[in-house]
Order: structure tokens, then sequence, then C-alpha cells
């Protein structure tokens, strides 16, 4: 059951889109949100649609998996599209019933908003799904540099951020596992009123926190042990380097943009 | 006579549809009698752990059924619930599950879910301290101010209190020290001596299993590899020792003096070695 969390998870693989520098991806995928809002129109959003089913599709990544991953947002979905439903005022009147009033302009609203989120979530999904925590920290860091100027802490932000994402799959497990255990002495998770099953929480949420102190000591211990001290004068195993096909990638990123833009200026 | 636990043909494949999904158990089929000793045995990642959940219906099969005293446990919801109190598992390192107040109200939390009276949970909390040696004082205590060791104890204590008629125990040694282990295995003994239990146990200490079970389970590569006892396992050393196992050390020894030409038979615990080696020296050594 918890297993099907996907936040987080990455596909190993060796495509193009997985090869690309994370700084790359990441800076797309801004680019990707930017064009997503600037977009107006159906003829927008089928291009960036059409260019985002590119991009899986020669990321091999399963278009399932993705799909998978959209599942928990299902209420958010209908919550916006319902929004925007019934408090939209405008084109013709569709339905007027007591104080419900549906419009042409509604229904197209709640549609564009539905394939807005649906999309922004997909090209984060990807983004994660084809690169690694580590590089996608690395980027992260490297790209938020300028900021140690002005003495915000970029190294020790994308350290934690990075065991945070790393330590994601194994509370999951630990999770599981303890659930498993506590079933094994007859707890029930799903039956039940509400308070009974907030109740049934504490035998798993006490061992849970217990570990994760546990390993978070073990984790400081093990980083003091080889004398990690921070961002300062700390060098890289991997250093980050554009290639060309970054370059190819932020020709289409650009090319994509500019297009969404020009459709806008035309009203389309 | 029934056998108490069956299963057959059982397949679990894990994250099915993904690209970590794999085989973790492979048509496996076995049936235990009533008041067995069973080890189990295999290299880390051969399904072990996945067998033992499949016993007392934690993880459904994705094919093949577990029957326990003749109900197949997943015909009825009623009976996979049962199954859970009558099948008691003990998982690895028990000891991270402990999270209540008191050592006595941890003990009791398994009793509690089997909706039994308050006088039943009290004779039953207390009666499986006492089978896992935790003094009375010892069921006021946080379980946290206790050592590993009795962390472990206390665990175990939760899921005896259930009453099992079957006790599956993942490696309920590992990690402690040779005075712990030992306490434990004797725990366990007493356990199924007093309640004329049937015991399963996983372990990776060869000595542990030969001197504790009549009878091991060996899985390898998600299929059950060898059903017999320890002696006839014991005897196919090599096919253990190319699946990554061993066989205990007194047995190699014994092996290796058969190899030399002495007059021994094949042992596997210290004891039967001894008897071995006082018969030699009672003069048909011919070495």
């Amino acid at each position: 059951m918890l297993k099907d969390i996907t936040l987080g998870q990455f596909f190993p693989g060796n495509s193009v889109i997985h090869r690309l520098d994370p700084r790359t991806k990441l800076i797309m995928v801004v680019a990707y949100i930017v064009a997503l809002f600037v977009a107006q129109s159906w003829v927008g959003y089928g291009l960036l649609l059409a260019f985002l089913l590119w991009v899986i599709r020669i990321s091999t990544i399963p278009p399932k998996a993705i799909v998978r991953g959209l599942k928990p947002l299902v209420m958010i979905l209908l919550f916006t599209a319902v929004l925007n439903l019934f408090f939209t005022r405008e084109g013709m009147v569709l339905v007027d019933v007591w104080i419900i009033t549906i419009t042409t302009g509604g229904v197209n609203r709640a549609a564009m908003m539905m394939a807005r989120i649906l999309m922004l979530i997909s090209c984060t999904f990807l983004l994660t799904y084809t690169t690694s925590p580590i590089s996608l920290t690395d980027g992260l860091e490297s790209l938020m540099s300028p900021l140690k100027r002005i003495r915000v802490p970029v190294h020790e932000l994308t350290m934690m951020m990075c065991i945070a994402l790393r330590f994601i799959p194994t509370l999951i497990e630990e999770t599981d596992k303890i659930m498993s255990a506590q079933k094994a002495r007859g707890a029930d998770f799903e039956n039940g009123s509400l308070v009974e099953r907030a109740k049934a929480l504490i035998p798993i949420l006490v061992p849970l926190f217990i570990s994760a102190f546990r390993r978070a000591d073990e984790l400081a211990t093990a980083m003091e042990c080889r004398c990690y001290q921070g961002g300062d004068g700390r060098t890289k195993m991997k250093l980050l380097r554009y290639h060309r096909h970054d370059m190819t990638a932020f020709g289409c990123g650009a090319l994509l943009v500019c297009a969404v833009a020009v459709l806008r200026y035309f009203g389309l | 006579m029934r056998p108490i636990l069956e299963v057959k043909d059982l397949n679990y494949i894990y994250s099915a549809g993904t690209p970590f999904e794999h085989k973790a158990l492979d048509s496996v089929s076995f049936r235990i009698d009533r008041g067995e000793f069973v080890g189990v045995i295999g290299h880390t990642g051969s399904g072990k752990s996945t067998l033992m959940q499949q016993l007392n219906g934690l993880l459904k099969p994705t094919t093949g059924t577990v029957w326990l005293d003749g109900q197949d446990i997943w015909s009825d919801k009623k009976l996979t619930r049962q199954a859970r109190f009558r099948v008691g598992l003990v998982f690895q390192y028990p000891e991270y599950q402990l999270f209540e107040e008191t050592v006595y109200k941890d003990i009791a939390f398994g009793p509690k879910n089997m909706g039994l009276s308050g006088e039943e949970i009290d004779r039953r909390v207390r009666e499986a301290a006492s089978f896992v040696g935790l003094t009375q004082s010892q069921l006021e205590v946080s379980p946290f101010d206790l050592s590993g060791g009795q962390k472990r104890r206390v665990a175990i204590a939760g899921v005896i209190a259930m009453e099992p008629e079957v006790l599956i125990l993942d490696e309920p040694t590992a990690g402690l020290d040779p005075v712990g282990r030992a306490e434990i295995l004797g725990n366990i003994a007493a356990y199924r001596q007093a309640k004329n239990a049937t015991i399963m146990m996983v372990s990776h200490s060869m000595e542990d299993v030969a001197r504790m079970t009549d009878r091991l389970l060996v899985l390898n590569g998600a299929k059950l590899a060898m059903d017999g006892s320890p002696e006839a396992v014991f005897a196919r050393a090599e096919e253990l020792i190319a699946m990554g196992l061993s066989i205990p050390q007194v047995t190699q020894v014994f092996l290796h003096l058969k190899k030399m030409g002495l007059n021994v038979e094949t042992v596997y615990t210290i004891d039967q070695a001894v008897a071995q080696l006082t018969r030699l020296k009672g003069g048909q050594c011919h070495a």
C-alpha cells in the first residue's frame, strides 16, 4: 500500500533525458511551467502537451508510472474543476438551477485548469523520475550558488534536502515493517471510527519517530567520522558540465516558450 | 493427523509491473504437523521473510493457497484475522516495534486486540513475561529503559501472550551476545513444551537450527530447495555451500575426519560428536 507512493522516486535509465545535466532539467521544468501559464488557448496547450508526450517517449519512462503518480491528485483536480465550473460567469449559460449557474466559459476554464495542473505535475514527475536525488541536489546547489553572496547557506540547505529525499524510501519501508509487525499482533488500521483509527496510528508513530531519531543520530556520527564540515572548501567528485545535448535541450525549450508566447500574442 | 499448516504452489511477486518487479516465492509447497520444530534457512533474499508473512495472512499470495488447520485462510475475512492470532509472527529486530509506556501494556497489546477479558489479559501477560524471564518489577518500567536483549524478550512476550498455536520467529537471536542467544532459544523451547506449540524459526546460525529443530526447510532463489531432517539436509553439505549457506562447524570437522579415513558418522551437534568420540576412544580407533 505505502509502496505505491512515488514521490521523489527515481527510475534508473540511460536515455538522453537521463543524461542531461540536472541544471538543464531544472531550468527546463521552470521554463515549461512558465509556458504553461503563458498559454491561454487550447492550441497552446496542445503544443505543450505534444512536447511533454514527446519528452516522456524519449525518456523511456513507462507512461503507466506517470499516471500512477497522478492518482493521489484526483481530489485536488476535482476541487479545482468544481470551483472553476461554478464560479465563472462567462459565455452562454448552460445550466441555471437554484444558485447553480454553469456557463460555457466555466466549462472551458475548468477543463483548462485541469489540463494545466496535470501537465505541471507530470513534468515535475518526469524530472524526479529521470534524475537521481544526488544529481538533483547537485544541480540545485549549483543553480542557487549566487545566493551564497548574500550569506544563504546554500550547501547546507541542499544537503538537508538530499538527506530528506534519501530517507523517504527508507522511512516508507520502515513504516511498512512496523505496520506489519503491529498487524501481526492484531492491530486494525482499516476499520473503526475516525477516533479509533487515529488511535490505531500510535503503535506506528511512536516506533517510527524513535527510529527516525536513531537514524539521524547514526547519520550525524557517520558524517562526523568522515570529517564532514559543510560547504566551505568542499570539492565535488562529479563536476557538472554542460554538453551538446544540453544546448539542444535549451534550444528546444526556448523555441517552445517563444512559440507559446507568439500564439498568445495572436490571441490563440 | 491433519497438518496444522499446509501451503501449496505459493507464488509471490513484489512490485508487479514496475522496473523493481521480482519473484520472492516460486511454487513453494510443504506441510507442517502439530508440535514440530521447523528451522528455515536460506541465503539473504531467498524469500524466507516473505514466506513467513504468508503463513499468518499478512501478505496475500499472488497465487497459491495457505491452509491453517485445514481451512483456507483467505477464504473468509474472519479466518484471515484469526490466522494473525493463531499464527504468532515475531519479526526481525522486534524490539523496534515497542511503543507503550510500560512493558506490561506493550505485552498486553496483542491480547487486547483479541478482545479478551481483563483477567485473561492479565494472566497471559504475566505468563508470557515469565516464559521470557522478565521479573514482575520489570513489567512496570518503560520498555525504552531496558537493554537491547531485554527489549527483544519483551517483544517476543508480546506475541507469546496471544498464545499462538504456531509461533514463527524471524532470526530471533540476530545481534545478541552468546548468553542472550542461549536465553532466547531456551525461552522458545519452554513455550513449545508448555503449550505443545508448533515452532518455525528462521536462522542464519546452523549450530542453532541443528541443536533445536527436528526438520529443516532450505530456501534458495525463491524456491524450496530441501525439506528434511537436519541429518539429511546437512549430509548434502556441498549443495548447501553452493547456495551460499554453511553447515555446523562440528559437522565440517567430522566430514573432514571421515575423509581422512576415520570410522565416524556425520554429526551435527556437539552431543553427538562427544558420543562418537567416546565410542572411538573405546578401542575401535584405527587411524
